[in-house]
């Protein structure tokens, strides 16, 4: 008897093993139907700085490098080659060199070589006779003294000074290779690339079409047929279509907490992630004049967030408390629990922190009988407006009186570099999560992003000493020091990083949503349909 | 006839050219324009790179050599290129308007044809319960906002039939086809059709009153040709006047229609369009609406005239 049982769940094993490895193997053929949130400026990923532009362009291209597709946590280990056979650095570790592949061919036939690796990143750098409308990673290369080229098949980035980030950066969505062939013009409405999906069309606010490129250098993908957005801006509409199959995926990452229960409850098979994505929700301060040149009155406003409170509110508990870097697990370069504690506003007892916020604000000469008056700017969107909302009711704590002031999309950047703010509710999206990027961007002087002119030359050092180390586990000492005195300074202080959802049929496979990016996940090179 | 023709052409030239300057200005006064808006899509103004895309684009130009220049090549037929995708204006917004105007003509047809007969048996069967409940039913429509009624449609349809209508310019069947337009009409002519009802009621109402009417009951005549060929004929006037403002203000209800069933027209395409300030497209298509309404009030006063012999001007 026992032996009949063994023999029945063997055979059940069996079995059960080979529908799993039937299941597994990839099918081809099909169109992967997504929409898309809304209508991108352009097809341009250099010109752009959403992931609405990275998400349905990023399958026309290839990086030299990329982030594995497949592992949520992207990182200096996850690097794979793409259009790169295998990359060296230097002994002086100044000279990073790629040996390229031979077998790759632009989608309009033209070969690939390594003068399109130069004339991209010198038109990045602004070293090019054409140039791009917008260059908004310029920064990226600021190290990098010239691209060279080695023949058709090799090409070297020749650094003004280590800086071991450069891979990660070349490794970003971010960072496709554009071919020479084609203008910067055209490849804003009709992008020619090298990677698994050619372009078809970009009807503006309808859909954008991508089909398969039969020649692309991986031999046997991609497996789609082709990928399709459509464009729908109602948000309502478009979740809606999702769940009556009209998407086999949701707009990644834009799915929110609430809408997710939403979706769960109308369609139960629909398998549904949530995952950070590097975007954390901040403040910007001027301190160029009264009041918040006074550190007391920012270092009173760092004291009385209760960050936790936002986080509930906003997302039922989803998001992280952390300081400039993503939070971990997830985020590489995150502080330590009581390092992050150890900061003044971070600690977990609100009432002590708006007692010792209220003493700063009381010997700044504001009291219970003298309110500060000021205005909380932000954009007209509700992931700026409903936490700026939050914000102005928990510094009424402190004696501040703050009205909201939205501002139109249009006006918000001339009116912050202008300085006709007090205090601004802002967001700051992490193409990677890399702290050069995240340094250099929004807290280096003179950078265009640091909103603030928030200036700190110590820091700054502190900043080219990390950028310019190899050894991981000190270049990660030094980015928590500098990522400590930034909030202890309140150049921008950071509220929550937040989590949102990505939902997708369960015949569809091999998605992975990037737990440490919003940015670099959509080549979508290996995802089928099992249907 | 004909002076009155010429009088109101001429009367449409200036109207249009006035619109035009209009407009115009007001989209320059709009705070920020298409450079600001990809900037911020950048997160940062460049301010060099500002001054280049201004010059690219001709934005640097005075005010009003950027008018002449858009005048003179609308009298040519070039409508100059969409800032934002840098193709052809005309070439973007010439295919989004047979599906605007299909959907705008479906919805009128919607109005008229429920409106003016319900609004007819409304009047006469004044203070009857169906009367009462006619008038329901347009309350109803003057009050439900038709982004509210589309979604309501959209959610019934999931939930009951497990799918939506999701726009398609090349529908297989007659099905879809109706699905595509018939559904998203009478969600923006529901309030259209409600109105026509009300003023057709009241006007019937009124017209009924008259003298004329009693005679034609006195003289023996059936309460059908009362109705029909003498109050009607009549009552009808005011609500051609409605119909033609109505089509003017179908734009408004059309963007949020075309919003929530997703529908390629010119309506969304607009109100996309002056978020990215693509001035091209914006005052190109503000124009188009502008000559069709301009029109449209025109035929209105030519059927006017045709219908009642009593105010054909000029003869």
């Amino acid at each position: 008897m026992r032996s009949v049982q063994a023999l029945a769940v063997a055979v059940l094993s069996v079995l059960t093993i080979g529908d799993v490895s039937r299941a597994a193997e990839p099918k081809s053929g099909g169109i992967f139907r997504i929409y898309h949130r809304d209508s991108p400026g352009s097809a341009s990923i250099h010109e752009g700085a959403t992931y609405s532009v990275n998400i349905p362009f990023m399958p026309i291209f290839n990086n030299l490098v990329i982030f594995d597709q497949h592992i949520a946590q992207n990182s200096a280990s996850t690097i794979r080659p793409e259009l790169a056979e295998s990359w060296a650095w230097s002994g002086d570790n100044k000279t990073l060199t790629f040996k390229l592949r031979k077998d790759v061919k632009w989608h309009d036939g033209k070969p690939f070589t390594a003068a399109d690796v130069k004339c991209t990143f010198d038109m990045l750098m602004g070293k090019s006779q054409q140039k791009f409308r917008q260059n908004p990673r310029k920064s990226w290369y600021d190290q990098v003294d010239e691209v060279t080229t080695n023949g058709d098949y090799e090409a070297s980035f020749k650094l003004k000074r280590p800086q071991p980030a450069l891979l990660s950066l070349l490794a970003s969505g971010y960072s496709p290779v554009y071919p020479c062939h084609v203008s910067p013009a055209e490849m804003r409405t009709k992008p020619v690339g090298t990677g698994p999906f050619k372009f078809v069309e970009f009807k503006a606010n309808e859909s954008i079409k991508l089909t398969k490129n039969p020649d692309y250098f991986k031999k046997g993908l991609p497996y789609l047929d082709g990928i399709e957005f459509t464009i729908i801006t109602n948000r309502s509409t478009a979740i809606l279509g999702f769940v009556s199959g009209k998407f086999d995926m949701t707009f990644p990452t834009e799915v929110s907490i609430p809408l997710l229960k939403d979706v769960k409850s109308q369609d139960s098979k629909a398998v549904c992630v949530v995952e950070p994505n590097n975007v954390s929700t901040n403040i910007i301060i001027n301190s160029s004049g009264p009041p918040f040149d006074n550190l007391d009155i920012r270092r009173a406003l760092a004291l009385a967030l209760d960050r936790k409170a936002f986080i509930q509110i906003m997302f039922e508990g989803q998001g992280d408390i952390g300081g400039t870097m993503e939070p971990a697990p997830d985020g590489l370069w995150a502080m330590p629990k009581e390092m992050l504690e150890s900061i003044p506003g971070y600690g977990p007892d609100i009432e002590k922190n708006r007692e010792e916020a209220r003493k700063l604000m009381q010997k700044a000469g504001y009291g219970p009988d003298k309110h500060l008056q000021i205005k909380v700017s932000t954009r007209n969107i509700a992931v700026y407006r409903d936490p700026a909302i939050i914000l102005i009711d928990q510094i009424k704590s402190i004696y501040i009186d703050a009205e909201l002031d939205v501002v139109d999309t249009a006006q918000w950047f001339p009116k912050i570099a202008r300085k006709d703010y007090s205090l601004g509710l802002n967001l700051t999206g992490n193409a990677v999560d890399e702290p050069d990027q995240s340094f250099y961007e929004n807290y280096a002087c003179g950078s265009e992003r640091n909103y603030t002119n928030y200036c700190n030359k110590d820091i700054e050092k502190l900043f080219d000493q990390q950028s310019e180390e190899t050894d991981l586990d000190k270049r990660r000492k030094l980015v928590w020091e500098i990522d400590k005195k930034l909030q202890e300074d309140v150049a921008r202080p950071i509220i929550f990083h937040a989590r949102t959802g990505t939902c997708w049929k369960p015949y569809v496979k091999n998605v992975t949503i990037m737990s440490n990016s919003s940015y670099n996940g959509y080549r979508y090179e290996d995802v089928w349909l099992d249907k | 006839m004909f002076a009155y023709i010429v009088r109101r052409v001429f009367l449409m030239l200036v109207t249009l050219f006035g619109i035009s300057v209009i407009i115009f200005v007001l989209l320059r006064v709009v705070p920020g324009n298409i450079v600001d808006i990809l900037f911020d899509a950048a997160g940062f103004v460049d301010p060099a790179d500002k001054a280049n895309l201004e010059r690219e684009l001709g934005l640097n130009q005075p005010i009003v050599i950027q008018y002449l220049h858009w005048i003179g090549g609308l009298l040519h037929g070039d409508l100059g290129y969409s800032y934002v995708s840098e193709k052809p204006a005309l070439e973007e917004i010439l295919p989004r308007i047979p599906i605007t105007a299909r959907l705008a003509g479906l919805a009128l047809l919607f109005s008229a044809s429920i409106g003016i007969p319900l609004g007819v048996i409304s009047a006469v069967h004044q203070g009857s319960k169906l009367d009462y409940a006619l008038r329901v039913v347009s309350l109803s429509g003057l009050s439900l906002p038709s982004f509210w009624l589309g979604l309501l449609i959209l959610m019934a349809s999931v939930s009951l039939f497990g799918t939506m209508p999701i726009f398609n310019p090349n529908p297989k069947t007659w099905l879809e086809a109706l699905t595509i337009y018939a559904v998203p009409a009478m969600a923006v002519g529901f309030r259209s059709a409600a109105l026509t009802m009300r003023i057709t009621r009241s006007s019937m109402l009124e017209i009924l009153r008259q003298d004329y009417i009693r005679t034609a009951r006195a003289k023996g005549a059936s309460e059908a040709s009362v109705n029909y060929h003498h109050a009607l004929k009549n009552a009808v006037l005011p609500v051609i006047t409605v119909i033609g403002i109505e089509a003017a203000f179908l734009i408004g209800g059309l963007i949020v229609t075309e919003t929530v069933f997703n529908i390629p027209g010119i309506a969304r395409f607009l109100v996309e369009a002056l978020r990215w300030r693509d001035y091209p497209i914006v005052q190109n298509l503000v124009m188009f609406i502008a000559v069709v309404v301009v029109v449209v009030n025109f035929i209105v006063d030519m059927l006017y005239a045709a219908i009642d012999p009593r105010i054909r001007f000029g003869d």
